[in-house]
């Protein structure tokens, strides 16, 4: 999971339950409502303008040109897409960041999902919690670089305790096999703890007499948990798998510090090819529609998953 | 459209946005009050950063009116952040150069054509070591002075060595040849030693459990293998280029350099040198520290890496082994550049043409950091070097062999071509494909990119 992912708890049921004031002929005192709604609303639409909407239209426009960063954009039309269906390297980029989700987003949720039953059903704690945290708390960078010390090959500690132990040395950051599903790993390690506190908050909201009358019924811990905890989850569920989807789609920053893109472009995931491409290679045009190729994408995933798994609806309601 | 599209909808552009949002902004100010100009300069290397500090200290004491700021950046950072000071419009009125990354900034405009400045201020070009002056012109218009320059050699620890019984005059005269590796593999074949203390000649030698290995190569080496391959590869009468700079057609699909890259794979094979997949991501030099190697080609910007009194073991410089074609040495140089869009490009002509001079060269030289480009202050620098109890000769003697050293290519693209190379050479050593083979289609890339 890359960086930004800011989470905003499914509304369904929130905003003002329509009818309840069974309007008295106030005009004027409407209109005021609407202004403060608009004042309030401002600094997140400024925002929006100033760091999204113009970026984004931005972006989309260098994409359709030969912009090298250091002089004048000149207009390609679709030239640059048509240079990226025969790019390999954007191919290999979009198979790697694939395998890399599917490991990442896999390992995590799995994870994820066990340590929050886990704090669900057997302990409160906060401290536990808290301690669950603290790898999400450690920059990206400093993550990579210490995974990387521990993981080396000839200096780094877990392959002492493998060769000590009989097992050989591995490359776990320079071997092509090892690369990608070490990254993975480490961003899993980095990630979990959060993505696991997010799914506990939606486990409290399953209401307990539920939990009750299934023990009552005779059901086990396991049956629970597929049969009450899985269903009720699924609307937080659905978000948390669509945040840590597109997060995923992101990584940059662990593959930047440690293998950056090798060995042999086993790692070169899309982001990391955008950034080569743009600041790199000074294609700033180029790397602009593969960002927006990638884009797409992900738009296209979301709406699929979020399809998928219904998430707008709960089985709450 | 329904609630659920909508929110589909402001998700898809939410990413969209999040995906775009790459380019970055940044504000400018001018440092001008008065008459007192401030020049901003920018380099790369900390360990050179108290010889120029010095430079700028006396340029400041003969010109009160100008004061030098010195930002140094790391290597690893330098080209990014350069980059977007430039697009920002607020870029270092001096920077240091490097002759793979400056032909973008001057095909981009960003850099000074320094011709006619030399042609009024008559700076005489031939004070400077050979070959150090051509990299930076093209097409008539000069982009840099001669800063500092590079040769490579071999660097091993003595005291390993030793105990295999390989003495210090046999590594002076080290042959090497692809086909069995001359006397250079019997040395790195004794210097390899197992966890059981048999060295690589031994006929127990066990390969899956070595404890020193003989030789550290070097394979995150761009498309120019200045630390490794393109030093063998060109003794072996390899050349990058069908001229330099500025060639407009690379030669990676010759056999010779298929070669050598085969010989390194036999390395690796024997045991001698670490595979590439059980390899460290740390730098070689770290390796080499820590004892899990013997022996590496090394360039003599690292000369201090070594040397400085911190370093545990002893470690000492021998020169690069004579291949079939001779003894060669990949020769590079550093310049310093002005940026086309200074407001004070006089100001920076004075610092730049006092950079490239006795007065500032020799400030540096004393530090005994790195070799600066006038043959005067590389002498100097070697005699500090001398003094210290450090002998670096092998260095000066590569650059003053005749026919010892070549320029590392310098095309259009070098940074794009770069990764190109390195991949190819690198899934030749993990055996993925064949150097042949590898190399051809890697060339076929590069070529398209010169065209």
């Amino acid at each position: 999971m890359g960086a930004n992912t800011a989470v905003a708890p499914p509304h369904e049921s929130a905003g003002s339950p329509p009818g309840n004031a069974p309007a008295p002929a106030r005009p004027r005192r409407r209109r005021d409502d609407r202004k403060a709604a608009w004042l309030f609303l401002a600094p997140a639409l400024v925002g929006f303008a100033l760091f999204y909407a113009y970026p984004t239209v931005r972006g989309v426009y260098y994409s359709l040109t030969d912009y090298n960063l250091l002089s004048e954009p000149g207009f390609v039309g679709a030239g640059n897409y048509r240079q990226l269906i025969g790019d390999e390297q954007f191919w290999n980029a979009l198979k790697v960041t694939g395998y890399y989700v599917v490991l990442n987003i896999g390992s995590q949720t799995v994870l994820a999902l066990l340590l929050a039953a886990l704090m669900h059903r057997l302990t409160r704690s906060v401290a536990l919690r808290a301690m669950l945290l603290v790898p999400w708390l450690v920059p990206n960078v400093t993550v990579g670089l210490v995974w990387m010390w521990l993981l080396d090959a000839n200096l780094g500690f877990v392959n002492h305790v493998l060769d000590a132990l009989g097992l050989g040395t591995t490359g776990f950051f320079t071997s092509p096999d090892w690369a990608m599903p070490t990254v993975a790993a480490v961003n899993t390690w980095a990630y979990t703890g959060y993505t696991a506190l997010l799914l506990y908050a939606g486990m409290l909201q399953i209401p307990q007499y539920l939990y009750e009358s299934a023990a009552l019924d005779g059901a086990g811990e396991w049956r629970m948990f597929t049969r009450v905890t899985l269903p009720l989850l699924r609307p937080v569920l659905a978000l948390v798998l669509v945040v840590s989807l597109i997060g995923s789609f992101q990584i940059f920053d662990t593959i930047a510090v440690t293998t950056k893109g090798g060995p042999v472009s086993a790692t070169r995931v899309i982001y990391f090819y955008i950034y080569e491409q743009a600041f790199n290679y000074f294609h700033m045009g180029y790397a602009s529609a593969v960002a927006v190729v990638l884009a797409v994408i992900l738009g296209v995933l979301t709406a699929v998953q979020i399809r998928l798994l219904r998430a707008s609806r709960s089985d709450l309601a | 459209m329904s609630p659920r599209h909508l929110r589909t909808g402001a998700a898809a552009l939410l990413c969209l946005a999040a995906t775009t949002t790459l380019v970055s902004c940044g504000s400018s100010d001018d440092d001008t009050a008065g008459s007192r100009t401030t020049i901003d300069y920018w380099l790369w290397d900390d360990l050179q950063l108290p010889g120029y500090q010095d430079c700028a200290t006396a340029f400041h004491r003969a010109n009160p009116d100008i004061t030098v700021k010195i930002t140094q950046t790391a290597w690893s950072q330098y080209w990014q952040n350069l980059t977007v000071e430039l697009v920002s419009g607020d870029a270092p009125d001096v920077w240091a150069n490097q002759s793979t990354y400056y032909p973008q900034y001057a095909a981009g405009g960003q850099l000074l054509d320094l011709q006619p400045l030399v042609d009024r201020d008559k700076v005489d070009l031939s004070a400077y070591q050979p070959g150090l002056t051509g990299v930076w012109v093209k097409d008539g218009k000069r982009y840099g002075l001669p800063k500092d320059w590079d040769t490579m050699a071999l660097v091993y620890n003595t005291t390993m060595l030793q105990k295999q019984g390989v003495d210090a005059g046999q590594l002076n005269d080290l042959t090497w040849n692809p086909s069995d590796g001359g006397t250079l593999e019997k040395v790195i074949a004794k210097a390899t030693v197992d966890t059981k203390g048999r060295n690589g000649l031994d006929p127990g030698f066990d390969k899956d459990h070595v404890k020193t290995y003989g030789f550290l190569a070097e394979w995150a080496d761009g498309s120019q293998g200045q630390n490794g391959w393109g030093d063998f590869a060109a003794s072996n009468g390899f050349t990058f280029l069908d001229k330099n700079p500025w060639g407009t057609h690379y030669q990676y699909d010759d056999p010779k350099l298929a070669e050598t890259i085969a010989w390194f794979k036999h390395l690796i094979d024997k045991g001698y040198a670490p595979p590439l997949d059980k390899k460290s991501a740390l730098a070689n030099s770290e390796l080499l520290m820590a004892g899990k190697g013997a022996m590496m080609v090394t360039g003599s910007w690292t000369i201090s890496t070594f040397t400085k009194p911190k370093v545990k073991q002893k470690f000492a410089f021998a020169p690069l082994p004579t291949g079939p074609a001779g003894r060669k040495s990949a020769l590079n140089g550093s310049s310093d550049a002005i940026w086309a869009g200074t407001k004070h490009k006089e100001q920076a002509w004075k610092w730049v043409k006092f950079l490239a001079s006795p007065e500032c060269q020799n400030l540096v030289a004393q530090r005994g950091i790195v070799f600066p480009a006038l043959k005067t202050a590389t002498r100097k620098a070697l005699a500090v070097h001398r003094a210290r109890g450090e002998d670096v000769h092998v260095f000066t003697d590569a650059a003053a062999a005749k026919d010892g050293t070549f320029l590392l290519p310098v095309t259009e693209n070098g940074t794009e071509i770069s990764p190109i190379v390195q991949d190819a050479i690198q899934s030749a050593i993990l055996g993925e494909a064949s150097p042949e083979a590898a190399l051809k289609s890697a060339n076929d890339k590069a070529n398209d990119l010169v065209k």
